[in-house]
This record gives structure tokens, sequence and C-alpha cells, in this order.
């Protein structure tokens, strides 16, 4: 990775809530067509650090972050909008929560928000989001339907595709398998590793199998500190520290 | 054994029994209406002016004038009220100013009806000099009804799951667009629920349109927001205690109208928010 310029910026990034802190000054970077995994038990603050990355960690009142994040260079609390960081830094929540509309209006509610009315850049827009998630060829005869009635694995693809309307440079996944079957983590995870080649992936997980499938590198947090980044290969097969083989290893055993 | 099975008899049985006691008595009051009421309704009586000292005739211009202070008082308390749950459920942080702003609006729920009519007439009848007038009688039910709208809205709309304004906002919305198309859809039914509570209110109080808006005896209709009207519950009050030589009839057939029209309104609207659930 060395030699490009990273396209997400952390330095010395600390969230509070109230007395409890959730990140200890973090610094870490993000590439552009990477998957980085953050693994790390329940409490290390994984989530709280990827809030903060496109600053839904705003909407929590009683969140207090210092420190900085970059996007391309720029400083994403002084230099942008929350509306347009969270265009370009998009998001993938654990639980796969369609709005209560089709399966068209799901797709096209961010760029419908963002002011878009074409219909033929929408009808563009839903066909290759569903497409790029791999959810086309099951829902393209039925987009007028109501999104809840399709399946929780569908229901994920369809949350992956609506983020990718938005044309994102950046996604997050917040464990997005958590509630997902193995067949369609498989497509999940198909569809991040597609996605890796054109976009910079951060994806949180409990399953440190996943991180192992599909991780480029792989940071390991604990109790809100980084305890180590590195390529997957190198976390998996040879931590530098002790604690990460120890998490690693009592999970797989 | 025996014991606990007598004991769950004796339970079950006081449940009914609290489940009846709050039945029999609607059942009891459309019962007797009807039986006294139904005669006196014909198209006479609800579509003529009253004759004779009101003591024939009809009761036309009494449905028309609770009708008129109905929609009148919902178009100023309803985007009001509306507006106001969505500031204080969306927008407004807790602080010291939102936790008096909820203690006014309790407060205000808890005011007795006849305080808000003497406030009415003190500042939209004679500071405000709309006069005796439906605008001055909307307005004091508008204020009364305020506090239902208001809570009702605002419970509606945090009966909305945070996760769907997450998802908003996490695709690029705005606080506004969140809550124009990801939390208000979603709380329509409720917020109709509330509306029809304050229906049922506007429609049945006397003490707020006594010294606001209503007339003793009008032979005409009203024509402007000025006017003066006549409404239902005061009229029902008027031929029952002030005119002597009513006949029975007239004023359970009166009572009885009344209680419809709210019952209407209510079922209507239960009609459409149920279509509206089954719509999503």
């Amino acid at each position: 990775m060395s030699g490009t310029a990273p396209k997400v910026e952390v330095r010395e990034l600390s969230v509070t809530y109230g007395r409890t802190t959730a990140l200890k000054s973090l610094s870490l970077d993000v590439f552009s067509r990477e998957i980085l995994s953050i693994i790390g038990p329940s409490n290390s603050g994984k989530t709280s650090f990827l809030r903060s990355l496109n600053r839904m960690s705003d909407l929590d009142t009683h969140a207090r972050t210092s420190g900085t994040v970059r996007l391309d260079g720029k400083d994403i609390r002084r230099d942008l909008e929350p509306e347009d960081l969270r265009k370009r830094v998009g998001m993938i929540f654990a639980l796969p929560l369609p709005l209560p509309l089709s399966i068209y209006e799901n797709v096209v509610y961010g760029p419908r928000m963002a002011g878009v009315r074409d219909k033929r850049v929408l009808d563009e827009l839903v066909e290759t989001s569903l497409q790029a998630a791999y959810l086309w060829d099951e829902v393209k005869d039925r987009l007028t339907t109501s999104a809840q009635k399709l399946s929780g694995g569908q229901q994920q693809r369809l949350c992956i595709a609506r983020t990718l309307a938005l044309r994102p440079e950046v996604i997050l996944f917040d464990e997005p398998c958590s509630g997902l079957d193995p067949i369609s983590t498989a497509k999940v995870e198909d569809s991040m590793v597609e996605l890796s080649k054109s976009h910079a992936i951060v994806l949180v997980t409990n399953n440190t199998k996943q991180a192992a499938r599909v991780g480029t590198r792989t940071a390991f947090f604990l109790m809100g500190d980084l305890v180590e980044i590195g390529p997957t290969e190198k976390i998996f097969t040879a931590p530098a520290d002790q604690r990460t083989e120890d998490y690693i290893v009592g999970r797989f055993g | 054994m025996k014991n606990e099975i007598v004991k769950q008899k004796i339970g079950f049985g006081l449940l009914l029994l609290a489940v009846l006691l709050v039945v029999i008595p609607v059942l009891c009051i459309v019962g007797l209406l009807l039986f006294r009421g139904a005669g006196a309704l014909s198209w006479q009586f609800l579509f003529t002016m009253p004759r004779e000292g009101m003591r024939a005739g009809g009761i036309f211009p009494a449905i028309v004038g609770t009708f008129y202070l109905v929609i009148a008082s919902l178009i100023f308390a309803l985007p009001i009220g509306v507006l106001a749950a969505i500031y204080l459920s969306e927008y407004a942080r807790d602080n010291a100013l939102t936790r008096l702003i909820n203690l006014s609006i309790i407060n205000l729920a808890g005011v007795s009806s006849v305080v808000y009519g003497l406030f009415g007439l003190s500042l939209f009848v004679v500071f405000l000099k709309f006069g005796v007038s439906i605008i001055s009688g909307a307005l004091t039910l508008g204020i009364m009804t305020l506090p239902v709208i208001i809570t009702t809205t605002r419970e509606a709309l945090q009966a909305v799951p945070r996760a769907y304004r997450e998802v908003s906002f996490s695709l690029g919305a705005s606080r506004w667009q969140t809550v124009r198309h990801a939390v208000l859809p979603r709380a329509l039914p409720g917020i109709l629920t509330g509306t029809i509570l304050s229906v049922g209110r506007v429609a049945g109080e006397t003490a707020p349109i006594l010294f606001t808006v209503a007339a003793f005896y009008l032979p005409q209709l009203p024509a402007s927001l000025s006017d003066q009207v006549m409404a239902l519950p005061y009229h029902l009050y008027i031929i029952t205690t002030q005119i002597p030589g009513i006949p029975e009839k007239a004023r359970y057939g009166t009572a009885l109208v009344l209680i419809g029209l709210v019952l209407i309104v209510n079922i209507s609207a239960s009609i459409l928010r149920a279509k509206y659930r089954k719509a999503k």
C-alpha cells in the first residue's frame, strides 16, 4: 500500500460516552481498493470507530469525539457537511432494515434525497446497484413489491444496493452478516470482495473467520485500543502481540 | 390443585367484571339515546331551522355550527400541534427549556374547560377584538386540543424505531428529509388517533364555546368567521334547562345526533387508519 495516499486518515481519534471511553486516541489509515477488517471482543470500540468515520456518532447525543478523521485529506468535521460525507462514506448495518417502501424506492432513497429526479438515471442506478449487490436477478421482475417481503439475506443485499446507489467511495460494514445464514453470508462476502476492487471498505466483524476470508488487512481492537494492524495473513499466522494471538486462537479453539 | 383453579376462575371473573363495567355504561347511554331519541330523527329535524322558540323545527344550525367549529379548530390546532410535536421529538435536545415545555403541555391538558372558555373570552373576544365569533371559539377549542394532539403525535413519532432514522441519515438524508420520508409515514396512524380524540372533544365541549362563539338562537346560518354559531352541546344545554316545554324527544334526539356525529368521525378515522396500516 506504500506510495498511495490513504483514502481515510484517522489521527488520535477518541470517543467517550459520558465517563466511559470507547476509543483511546486511535490512529490508522484506510486505503482504496482494500478491505480493512476490524476484529475484537464486544466493547472494544469497533462500532464506535466505524460510526465516527461517517459522523453517525453525531446522532448519539452522549458521544464526544476528539481527534481528526480526513477523507482525501479533508477534515470530515470542518470541511464537509454530514449529509455530503455520508453519501461518500456509505454504511451497512448489522440488522438489514429496508424502509417500508418498494424495492425500487429503497434503492433510490439516497439519490432522491440528494435531488436526483431523472427517471432514466434512477432506473440505471437501481439496475447497476442491485447487480453489484448480487440481487438483481432475484428481484428484477418485482421491483415495485414491498422490500419487507424479501428474505433476511436478500434484505441485507438490498441494503448494500441502497448504499451503492449513493456511489460512495468508502463503505462501512458493521457486522453485516451477524443475522444471516451461511449461504447469504457467502453472497454478501462475494459482493464485498467485488466492491473492494473499486472502493475502500471497512468491515467490523465478530467473526474472525470472516476477517481471515475477506480482509486485505486486519486490525485488532481491545478495550478501545488498536493492539495491532497488518496484512491479514500476518495477523492470523504470526501476530506480533500475544493478546491478538489469544483472541484469534480462543475464537478458533 | 382444585383450590388454584377456583382462584383462577375468581380472577378471570374480576377481570371480566372490570371490562363489563367499562362497556355497560357506554351501551346504556347509546341505548337510552336511541330508545328515547330515535323517534325524533327525521329529515326535517336534521335539516331545518328551529321554529316557535326552538320548540319545533330542526337543529340544522347547531349541526352546522358544530361542524364549522370542528373544522376551524383543527385547521388551527393540527398543523401547530403536529409541528410542535415534530420539534419536540426530532429536533429539541433534552434541556431545561424542553422540560419546561413538557411540563406546560401536561398542565395544559389538565386545565378545566371552563378556564379555557374564560381565557378565550379575555384574549380573543375582548383583547384581540375578534368578538363572539367562530374564530374566537375555534381558537379557544384549538388551544384546548393542542396538548392532546401534541402528546399523541409525539408518542407516535417516538414509537418509530430509531433504526429507521439511522438508515435515513446514513443515506445522506438531512434531518427534515428523515422526518418527512422515514418517520412521518410510519407515525401517521398514531397522529390520526390524536386527531380523532381531539375531534371528539371539540364537538362535545360546552364550556369553551359558552363565552366565545355559541349563540342561544340564530335565525340564519353563519356567513363568515366573525359570525356566531349555534352548537350542538350548547343547544342541548339550552333546550334541556332554559326553555320550558321542549318535547323530550327533541332533547334526546339532539344528544343522539351529537354522539352520532362523534361516532361517525371516530369510525371513519379508524377505518382510514386500518387501511393505512394495511397498505404498508
